[in-house]
C-alpha cells in the first residue's frame, strides 16, 4: 500500500494502484486515473463506472458478463470504452478494488 | 415424518446422504436424493481420458453403488423447485420437504459463445469437461498429424480451475512421448491475466510453461469462434488461429436452477459463504458446485464443505445457530507432465504457499513444488474418490479448515 496524490487529494491505493477506500473517489480522480490509462472519460463511461460502484457498495460480484447485461452497455461497447482492461480499467479509475476472479 | 431431500447424486450430493443417515433417525427422517442419471461419473479422470491413460470403466461406476442403505434413491429428472411451498417437481412425480440440499453442480453451455456448436465442434473443436466430450477428444488425438493446438478458458468460474493448464502439460508429454512434439504448437489462452488464478502460483509456476514450450495468450475475452478461418476472437478483434481447439465453455449452474428462480446470471445460487445456507431461504442449503461461493469448484472443496455441512444441518434441525466455519479450504494436485505433480492448498483468503503437506517437516507431500509423490497422490485421489471421499470418511490428517503448520510464507504475487 503506497499514498499517491491524485487530482489534489491524497490518496491509499493498493500496490496496483487501485483506491483503498472507495469513498474517497470523486469525478475529478476518476478523470486523472484515466488520463494516466489513456482515456477520455465520456458520460457512457460514467455511467459504466457509477454501476460498478452501486454494485460494489451491494457486494455483488462484478464480471464482464454482468456488465454486459447491466442494460447500460453491451460487452463489445465495454471493450470500445475502456480497450485492453474492461474490468480492470474500469474498476480502477471506479475506485473500487481490483476485480478478483474466481478459482 | 420429516422429509430430507438432496437434488443430484454427483459428488457432494452422494457425500452428503452417506453422512446424514447414521446420524438422522430412521423413524423420524426420511432422506431421498434425486439424479437424472444412473450412471456416477469420476470427473476428474476427464483429464486422463484424452490421453488414454484412464479407460473409459475407470471413470464410471453405477451411482447406487454408493448409496447407503435406508436412502430412497430416485432417478428422474428435477423439473422446478419451489422454495416457498417446501415442494419439488420431477417428470410425473412431486416432492415436499423440510430440508432441502442442492447440489446440482456445474455444467459446460456451449450454446453461450457465437460459434462454439458450428460445423467444427465435435470434429476440430472439443470439450474435456464431459464425458462424451473427453472420449471423442481422445478417438481425435489417437490419430491426429499436429498442426496448432489451442487450449481455451471461456470465462470464469470453471470447475477445477486447473485443469485447463494440466491438460496443456498433458498434452506437452503425450505429444514428446508420441514423437511428434516438433509438430505441435501449444497456445495456453485464458481470460485471466496469468496462467493461474492465485497470483502466487504465477509466480512461482509461470517457468513450467517456458520450461514445456506452451504460449500463453492472456486477458482473450472471447467473443466468437470463426468455423471458416479456424479461429477464436475476442472483442478487442484479436485473433488466435488453431487446428485443434480444446475450449472449456462457458460454466453454468443447472436450468432447473434458472427456472426456480434461485440462481444468478450463471445459474449458480447465493450461499453464505461460511455456513452454507442459501442466502434467500433458511431451510434450503447448497453445497458444491451449485453455489456462488468464492472458492474452488473442486470435489475437494465439496468433501470439506460436507463436512461443515453436516454439523450444520444438524444444528439447524436441532434448532441451534449455524456453524460459521467453512474457510473456502481447498487442496488441489495439479498435473505437470512426465509423471510429476504438484499441490497447492489455499483458502479464501490466503493464496496457496511453499511448504509440507500434511505435516509440518516431512511432508511427503510437497506444496507448490513438481514432485513424483505429488503425481501418485493425484493418481491415489481416484481410488480415495471412490472408496472414501463419496462414502463420506474423512481423509486421514486432511482437515476441512485450512492449516498454517509447515507452510512457508515466502512467495511476493507479480502484481502489475
Ligand atoms: C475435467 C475435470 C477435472 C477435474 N479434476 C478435479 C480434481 O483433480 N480434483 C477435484 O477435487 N475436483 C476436480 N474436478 C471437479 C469435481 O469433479 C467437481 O467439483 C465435483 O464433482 C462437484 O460435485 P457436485 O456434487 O457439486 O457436482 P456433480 O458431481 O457434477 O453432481 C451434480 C449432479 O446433479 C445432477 N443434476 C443436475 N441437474 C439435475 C436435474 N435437473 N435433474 C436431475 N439431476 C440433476 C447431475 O446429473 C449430477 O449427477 C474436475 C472436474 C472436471 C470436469
Amino acid at each position: 500500500m503506497s499514498v499517491k496524490t491524485i487530482a489534489g487529494v491524497e490518496l491509499k491505493v493498493s500496490v496496483d494502484g487501485y483506491l483503498e477506500d472507495m469513498t474517497q473517489w470523486n469525478e475529478e480522480i476518476a478523470k486523472e486515473i484515466a488520463t494516466e490509462l489513456g482515456i477520455e472519460l465520456t458520460p457512457k463511461h460514467f455511467e459504466v463506472l457509477n454501476y460498478l460502484r452501486v454494485k460494489t457498495i451491494a457486494k455483488e460480484n462484478l464480471t464482464i458478463r454482468g456488465v454486459g447485461k447491466s442494460g447500460i452497455v453491451d460487452i463489445k461497447e465495454l471493450y470500445v470504452l475502456f480497450p485492453k482492461g474492461p474490468l480492470k480499467f474500469s474498476s480502477k479509475i471506479a475506485g473500487i478494488p481490483k476485480p478478483t476472479s474466481c478459482i | 415424518m420429516k422429509k430430507l431431500l438432496i437434488l443430484g447424486a454427483g459428488t457432494a450430493g452422494t457425500m452428503m446422504a452417506n453422512h446424514l443417515r447414521p446420524k438422522l433417525y430412521l423413524n423420524e427422517w426420511d432422506i431421498t436424493i434425486v439424479d437424472q442419471y444412473k450412471t456416477h461419473y469420476y470427473q476428474p479422470g476427464f483429464l486422463f481420458l484424452p490421453f488414454d491413460t484412464y479407460t473409459e470403466n475407470q471413470v464410471k461406476k453405477n451411482g447406487k453403488k454408493f448409496m447407503p442403505k435406508g436412502v430412497n434413491y430416485i432417478q428422474k429428472k428435477i423439473e422446478q423447485i419451489f422454495p416457498e411451498e417446501n415442494k419439488v417437481e420431477l417428470e410425473g412425480e412431486t416432492l415436499h420437504y423440510d430440508v432441502l440440499i442442492i447440489a446440482t453442480g456445474s455444467k459446460i453451455a456451449p450454446e453461450e459463445t457465437t460459434g462454439l456448436l458450428g460445423p467444427l465442434w465435435k470434429k476440430d473443436i472439443f470439450d474435456f469437461y464431459t464425458f462424451e466430450g473427453a472420449l471423442a477428444l481422445r478417438n481425435k488425438l489417437r490419430d491426429w498429424q499436429g498442426g496448432k493446438l489451442v487450449v481455451h478458458i471461456t470465462e470464469m468460474p470453471i470447475k477445477c480451475p486447473v485443469a485447463p493448464l494440466e491438460f496443456s502439460f498433458l498434452a506437452d508429454s503425450y505429444f514428446r512421448k508420441k514423437g511428434m512434439r516438433d509438430k505441435v504448437d501449444i497456445t495456453y489462452v485464458t481470460p485471466l491475466s496469468g496462467a493461474f488464478t492465485k497470483p502466487t502460483c504465477t509466480t512461482a509456476l509461470n517457468y513450467l510453461l517456458k520450461e514445456k514450450d506452451i504460449k500463453i495468450e492472456i486477458d482473450f475475452a472471447i467473443e466468437s469462434v470463426d468455423n471458416d478461418k479456424k479461429v477464436i476472437v475476442d472483442y478487442a478483434e484479436r485473433e488466435i488461429p488453431f487446428d485443434l481447439l480444446v475450449t472449456i465453455p462457458t460454466n453454468m449452474g443447472d436450468e432447473v436452477i434458472g427456472k426456480s428462480g434461485l440462481g444468478d446470471d450463471l445459474n449458480f445460487i447465493p450461499t453464505d459463504h461460511n455456513t452454507l445456507q442459501s442466502k434467500d431461504h433458511e431451510n434450503i442449503f447448497v453445497i458444491g458446485d451449485a453455489t456462488n461461493v468464492p472458492a474452488s469448484k473442486a470435489g475437494s472443496v465439496a468433501h470439506f464443505q460436507a463436512e461443515t455441512l453436516t454439523d450444520n444441518i444438524l444444528l439447524y434441525i436441532g434448532g441451534y445457530p449455524l456453524k460459521k466455519e467453512f474457510d473456502g479450504h481447498a487442496n488441489c494436485f495439479i498435473e505437470t507432465g512426465n509423471n510429476k505433480a504438484l499441490l497447492i492448498d489455499f483458502n479464501y483468503v490466503t493464496e496457496p504457499v511453499h511448504g509440507n503437506f500434511p505435516f509440518a517437516k516431512i511432508g511427503p507431500l510437497k506444496l507448490l513444488k513438481e514432485s513424483v509423490f505429488n503425481h501418485w497422490g493425484k493418481l491415489a485421489f481416484r481410488w480415495i474418490y471412490w472408496n472414501m471421499l463419496l462414502k463420506g470418511i474423512a481423509i486421514p490428517f486432511v482437515s476441512r479448515n485450512m492449516s498454517f503448520k509447515g507452510k512457508v510464507f515466502d512467495i511476493k504475487p507479480d502484481t502489475k
